[in-house]
């Protein structure tokens, strides 16, 4: 009676092993193994911390991690000089960064995707001065919406990133059925050059709000706080979700909108969600850190050289990488004049304005 | 009746492309459109394909096409356009997979053995299994091309609509494609609309066969009654026959001495 009874364990066990593999080897993975996302969770985490540490002031990282810990699990926190630094001013802003980077990032990989555009990103593309425009015009009408005071420019710039691509993608539709390349950069770029006079306007009108606009044209996460990082955070998680869920559709758009809809992707309706979801995660971007650019075109870019085109590996990759990029790119920012403080986006835009030029030429000389 | 036209016209403004074209397409028939350029030959694929403005009836099925959803539609229907540039280094497996997602269901459904088996068989006929992890922008023409045939056949369509895909191909892949298409009617009984420029091939391969001219149907029927002398002279305002014959004969003539013996 004994042995059966483990035999029997033993053979469904057996069973459920063979199974398993067999299960595995026969379908692929295509995305990361959960082994692969704690990889990447920890080199966020960590990088985050390194970012908190470092500094005009540097934190120890024994002592940051313990405050930090101390603040999550609600015990009491000890009195040092640190405290008010880390836990109100750095990590709040660091957490903001990260996020910020991590949108704009899966954006880009998003963009690029969907109109088969490698260059595509919302600074390219001219979104995020589009978004920029809807927020600068909230402030300096003073649209708010009770009881949360962010929200008037960062509705605005949602809107606004919206009507933005869908003005880009309008003018580019017409030109060019095919959506080549360079006629969306090119509208792009005229977009944003229009943008930028509008909001030149503005600031010629705007009077005492001038600090505060500009503060939208450079591109700045100073002075983030716990609101703002959860604010981007729900946005994020949200739209994200959205944007994974489509990864398959977005696989078929990379190889060509006829083709999407020759397998039966229903184009129209897959475009509208995937842009929907694309500006309101720019546009939420935008009104808290303004508009930084080129990381929706660096990231994807450099993430698809390892992961291949597949958006079940580029989308979560990018997201992490994003991320990561984001809150190294801040903090050289913060240190590298310290005490002074360089906009974000001069670090972002030196690096990309590179990536782009490389990213272009290398496209065209690989259509033979 | 698989497919079904009635009074189909496309028209831009005044300018009409198509006028009043009714046809029917019947299991394990491969029709082909012929007509000399102009004729209207692609827009009768965009209109059922793509959806482009149309007045008149397309049925599918005995339903109106623009009542199915898209994943619906793509079970049944099928198409391989022109191959266009791809500009990211997908796999070919990756690409031929795509051609399941009309059958994969939501969010949290994975892929079956199903699948696994329509995508192996894609790749086994179109022969690329040894090029599966191959990325589709180191391919060559012809390869690009079998690709998007392997996709369409892991999509298991009902009706398979070609529009020239064997266009810029040389004769070898032209050989091949219709050959595979030809052995994939037999295996499983579907039926094929194409497109073609080639009336030679239209008269090999072809069951039946749609006559156009200036946007109008002309004929219609089995091949042999459609690409009569007659009719492909009137269209084609030469005498296609003589022409074929003359540039054969060059062959003939050459060969004893040909280049390529």
């Amino acid at each position: 009676m004994s042995t059966p009874r483990f035999k029997i364990i033993y053979i469904r066990l057996r069973a459920c092993c063979t199974g398993w593999r067999q299960g595995r080897d026969m379908k692929k993975r295509e995305g990361f193994s959960p082994i692969a996302y704690l990889l990447m969770t920890l080199a966020v985490l960590l990088t985050l911390i390194f970012c908190v540490c470092a500094g005009s002031v540097s934190v120890p990282v024994k002592d940051t991690v313990t405050l930090i810990w101390k603040a999550i699990i609600g015990a009491e926190l000890p009195d040092t000089a640190y405290k008010s630094i880390i836990l109100n001013v750095r990590l709040p802003r660091v957490i903001c960064v990260g996020f910020v980077g991590a949108s704009l990032s899966i954006c880009g990989a998003a963009m690029q995707g969907l109109l088969r555009n490698p260059l595509a990103d919302g600074s390219t593309l001219g979104v995020s001065s589009g978004a920029s425009i809807g927020a600068i015009l909230a402030i300096a009408f003073g649209v708010s919406i009770p009881g949360f005071e962010e929200g008037g420019p960062m509705l605005m710039a949602i809107v606004f990133a919206f009507l933005a691509l869908m003005i880009i993608l309008a003018l580019a539709y017409r030109l060019d059925y095919s959506l080549s390349t360079n006629t969306i950069i090119l509208i792009g770029v005229i977009f944003t050059m229009f943008a930028g006079s509008i909001i030149s306007l503005m600031v010629t009108f705007a009077g005492d709000q001038v600090k505060t606009i500009m503060f939208w044209t450079m591109g700045s996460l100073s002075g983030s706080s716990y609101t703002n990082a959860i604010t981007i955070g729900a946005a994020f998680a949200i739209c994200a979700a959205v944007l994974l869920s489509f990864s398959r559709e977005l696989n078929a758009f990379a190889i060509g909108e006829d083709n999407a809809r020759n397998i039966g992707v229903n184009v129209r309706r897959v475009k509208l969600i995937v842009l929907v979801a694309i500006s309101a995660l720019i546009g939420v971007s935008v009104s808290i850190g303004g508009t930084i650019g080129f990381v929706g075109l660096v990231i994807p870019h450099m993430t698809r050289i390892i992961t291949g085109p597949n958006h079940r590996r580029l989308l979560p990759a990018s997201i992490f990488a994003g991320a990561v990029f984001l809150m190294l790119a801040d903090l050289l920012s913060r240190v590298i004049l310290s005490p002074l403080e360089l906009p974000i986006g001069v670090v972002t835009s030196f690096v990309g304005s590179i990536t782009f030029v490389y990213i272009f030429y290398s496209s065209r000389r690989g259509r033979g | 009746m698989m497919l079904e036209t009635r009074n189909l016209s496309v028209r831009y403004g005044n300018l009409t492309i198509l006028d009043d074209v009714s046809f029917s397409v019947g299991e394990r028939q491969w029709i082909m459109i012929v007509g000399p350029n102009g004729a209207g030959k692609s827009t009768i694929v965009n209109a059922v394909s793509r959806g482009a403005p149309y007045t008149g009836q397309v049925l599918l099925d005995g339903r109106d096409i623009k009542k199915y959803k898209s994943t619906e539609l793509a079970r049944k229907l099928g198409i391989l356009a022109q191959s266009s540039n791809v500009n990211y280094s997908f796999s070919v497996e990756e690409v031929v997979k795509l051609g399941r997602y009309a059958y994969s269901g939501g969010l949290l459904s994975s892929k079956s053995a199903d699948d696994e088996a329509f995508v192996e068989r894609a790749l086994e006929l179109t022969g690329l299994r040894d090029l599966r992890n191959q990325s589709v922008l180191t391919l060559s023409g012809g390869e690009k091309q079998r690709t998007f045939l392997a996709q369409v056949l892991a999509q298991d369509p009902e009706l398979l609509i070609l529009d020239e895909p064997t266009n810029h191909l040389d004769l070898v892949f032209q050989k091949q494609t219709f050959a595979l298409i030809n052995s994939w009617i037999e295996q499983t009984g579907r039926s094929v609309v194409s497109v073609v420029h080639d009336l030679s091939l239209a008269k090999a391969y072809g069951t039946h066969a749609l006559l156009l001219n200036r946007g109008r149907l002309v004929a219609s029927g089995p091949v042999r009654e459609v690409l009569t002398r007659e009719n492909l002279t009137s269209v084609y305002g030469m005498d296609v026959h003589d022409w074929m014959r003359e540039m054969l004969s060059q062959w003939e003539e050459d060969d004893d001495n040909s280049p390529f013996q």
